[in-house]
């Protein structure tokens, strides 16, 4: 399944740092992180509830970028 | 003279803060509370800095010792001021094992500069000035950045927020998502058509210019499909649905771009693994130069070491290496060219196909639909023995199961309503023609294979055109001639290309080869293949790739309708004329919204443009961080010219960046 957050960042660079936050996330098959329109597509493994991993996914980003933010 | 410099500076700063937070009043800036708040700070602290400056450092020298620590403590609240939350995000990062960021790079910096300052009881005011100039260069980008954002979000506007839908004699604004196939939506003039349809009532004229960058109008009657993103001009329009919101134009297109980004380019990509192995080694280099040639001097040379020369140097070094002006413009240029060029009507699914694109060396064209218009026409009929009226009719019925634009020109030039129940048995044969039992007679209608097949003696034609044989119970019926018409722009579209760089222009058709070859001289196109099935044509492209050499790429260009395998073979597929067509989106790497041929040499100008600010940007970018960390290290560069160069370099490259938005005059 595939989702797509609205983030919040301010450079580039972060938006990478994020995006491979997400990506090493369990439960996420994918992510891709568009620095441009601040969007955040994942997709999810089969059988994992969304919510939940997307609370992980976000605490992840933080991690590595404490300026961050990704609208759950 | 450097104190001069130094003031005027911190006035211009402050002067500018002041004029650009009254600029941020304004709700169209599109400022945002964190830019504002900044704002405030970076104001703060220049006039802090500025009245410490005109107080002078005699002014505490004066009290004694306790004037020295008042000095200190106020020039270190100026610092917090202004770098407290790059010290936070150090820290952060620090704590997170994410060590090497520019926010690492300027706390050590400006600490240390900081340090040495307090040691030797000198100018604080580099530390904080540096600490300053970097902020307004990250306060710039954010604002840049968040502009052209906007801007090209703005381009792509053209998501439609509400659907009409009349109840009980009044209009009610629905969620477009909530509309079911075949509900009657009203658009008023002004208004987006919001889902894609038939027209049931009203004509107006729609403006198409937001989804194929075409400012001609057009017009719409009842009966007429209408696709969702047009902007309904003058009349009240009632439209049926034939989509879902999800599936309409409206909706594919906005998905594409908006996923857009999300598939890097090479450049891209190089960048991002540049900055992770560039952060560390310009951290160690600074070490090493902070370490190693005191070393040397002291222990090699006998020379006085020279600590605190080396650890301003290598301090100076980490400020000058922030890698921000690349880490931003690369990603900045690609977005501002893909916006650019779908504002001109031409969508790019990702960055690295505009790479792609702009290395095309062959085009090779489908011909119909593409360079021809792809209406057929009923030229001539010959050697036929019955009515010509009565030949149309049965070869129009014969047809009538097909699709292909033929059996739509011969429908048309029957003139009258099929009656299907009069066809039956009918047998396409792939590539030949169309056998079925028409009113008991059994009709042939194909080219000359199908007549050879069915061992029928064919007279050929001399007419260049696209020739349909007829035979009516296994006898020679006459031909029938068609001929399409040659797109008013190919043959300039295709001069334009050879113009741009192109080597060569191929075309491959299913069409006869008399009418391939005429087409093709008309329009000076350098090599033709001929009668080809769908399948020869996929073989055509992989001979074509093979013998190209690896750099230069070659690029299909078709309608899209039954080009979706050739699409996808070729290095770079671009499909045209793709207003409502959803194979031709989902299988080209490239859509033109138009079916105008120009748009094609268009596209490669525009990625060409594109990749060119990106490749300006790279140079620059590294170049001046090179030479700036040169000079640094033999210390011919203090730490202001480090900052100068750092933020003036990324402001160059943001700007330059944004240039590849302007694609109107290409």
């Amino acid at each position: 399944m595939k989702k797509t957050y609205k983030i919040d960042v301010d450079c580039a660079n972060c938006a990478n740092l994020m995006e491979d936050a997400a990506r090493k996330t369990a439960g996420v098959a994918g992510a891709t992180v568009n620095f441009m329109t601040l969007k955040m597509n994942v997709e999810f493994e089969e059988g994992q509830d969304p919510k939940a991993v997307m609370q992980q996914v976000r605490k992840a980003c933080k991690k590595v970028e404490p300026d961050c933010e990704v609208f759950l | 003279m450097q104190e001069y410099i130094v003031n005027g500076l911190l006035i211009v700063v402050a002067l500018l803060s002041v004029i650009l937070q009254i600029i941020g009043t304004r709700l169209s800036a599109g400022m945002t509370k964190k830019q504002k708040v900044m704002l405030w700070r970076i104001l703060a602290a220049a006039v802090l800095l500025l009245i410490l400056q005109f107080l002078g450092a005699e002014a505490f020298a004066s009290l004694g010792t306790a004037g020295r620590w008042m000095r200190l403590a106020i020039f270190l609240a100026d610092y917090l001021i202004i770098g407290y939350d790059i010290l936070r995000k150090a820290f952060k990062g620090i704590r997170n094992g994410q060590v090497f960021d520019e926010n690492f790079l300027m706390a050590v910096a400006t600490l240390g500069a900081l340090a040495l300052a307090v040691y030797e009881n000198g100018d604080y005011l580099e530390a904080i000035a540096v600490m300053l100039f970097y902020q307004v260069g990250e306060w710039f980008q954010s604002y840049a950045v968040g502009k052209s954002r906007r801007n090209i979000s703005d381009l792509m506007d053209i998501r439609p927020d509400y659907a009409n839908i009349e109840r009980d004699g009044r209009l009610e604004q629905v969620d477009p998502d909530e509309v079911g196939i075949g509900t009657i939506i009203v658009v008023q003039p002004g208004e987006k058509v919001p889902i894609d349809g038939t027209v049931v009532q009203g004509e107006s004229t729609l403006n198409t210019a937001a989804l194929t960058g075409e400012s001609l109008p057009r017009e719409v009657r009842a009966g007429d499909e209408i696709i969702s993103g047009c902007i309904n001009m003058i009349g009240v329009l009632h439209i049926q649905t034939t989509k879902e919101f999800g599936e309409s134009t409206v909706s594919k297109i906005l998905d594409l771009v908006e996923n857009a980004s999300s598939r890097k380019s090479k450049s891209e990509d190089f960048i991002s693994r540049f900055a992770k192995i560039y952060t560390p080694a310009v951290c160690y280099a600074a070490l090493a130069l902070a370490v190693l040639p005191p070393l040397v001097r002291m222990l090699g040379m006998g020379l006085d070491a020279g600590w605190e020369t080396w650890l301003y140097r290598a301090l100076t070094f980490l400020v000058a290496s922030c890698p921000c002006a690349l880490v931003i413009s690369i990603p900045l240029s690609f977005f501002a060219g893909i916006g650019g060029a779908s504002k001109a009507g031409v969508l790019v699914k990702g960055s690295n196909y505009l790479e792609t694109l702009s290395q095309t060396k062959i085009v090779v064209f489908d011909k119909t639909g593409t360079l021809t218009q792809g209406v057929f026409e009923v030229n001539a009929i010959h050697h036929n023995e019955m009515d010509e009226r009565k030949l149309v009719e049965y070869a129009a019925l014969a047809e009538s199961a097909s699709s292909h634009p033929i059996s739509k020109s011969l429908q048309k030039a029957y003139g009258m309503e099929i009656d299907r129940s009069r066809v039956t048995d009918i047998r396409e044969i792939s590539g030949n023609g169309v056998i079925a039992a028409v009113d008991g007679h059994q009709v042939a209608a194909g080219n000359d294979k199908l007549m050879d097949r069915l061992g029928i003696q064919a007279i050929p034609c001399h007419s260049v055109g696209t020739i349909i044989h007829m035979a009516i119970d296994g006898k020679y019926a006459g031909h029938i001639v068609i001929s399409d018409i040659v797109k008013s722009h190919s043959r300039e579209a295709i001069q334009a290309l050879k113009a741009a760089g192109v080597h060569k222009t191929v075309m491959l058709t299913g069409d006869a080869k008399k009418v391939a070859d005429q087409v093709a001289s008309v329009l000076g196109l350098d090599d033709v293949y001929s009668e080809l099935l769908p399948a020869d044509k996929v073989e055509k492209v992989e001979d074509l790739i093979r013998i190209k050499p690896a750099k230069a790429k070659l690029a299909f260009v078709g309608d899209g309708i039954n080009d979706a395998p050739v699409l996808r073979r070729a290095d770079i597929g671009i499909a045209m004329g793709a207003m409502g067509s959803d194979a031709a989106i989902e299988a080209a790497d490239v859509v033109l919204m138009d079916d105008d041929p120009m748009q094609i040499c268009k596209a490669i100008k525009i990625s060409r443009k594109c990749l060119g600010i990106v490749y300006q940007n790279i140079v620059v970018a590294i170049g001046v961080k090179l030479a700036c960390l040169v000079l640094v290290a033999l210390g011919f560069a203090n730490m202001w010219l480090a900052v100068f160069a750092d933020v003036g370099v990324m402001i160059i490259a943001v700007l330059n960046a944004i240039r590849a938005l302007f694609v109107k005059k290409l």
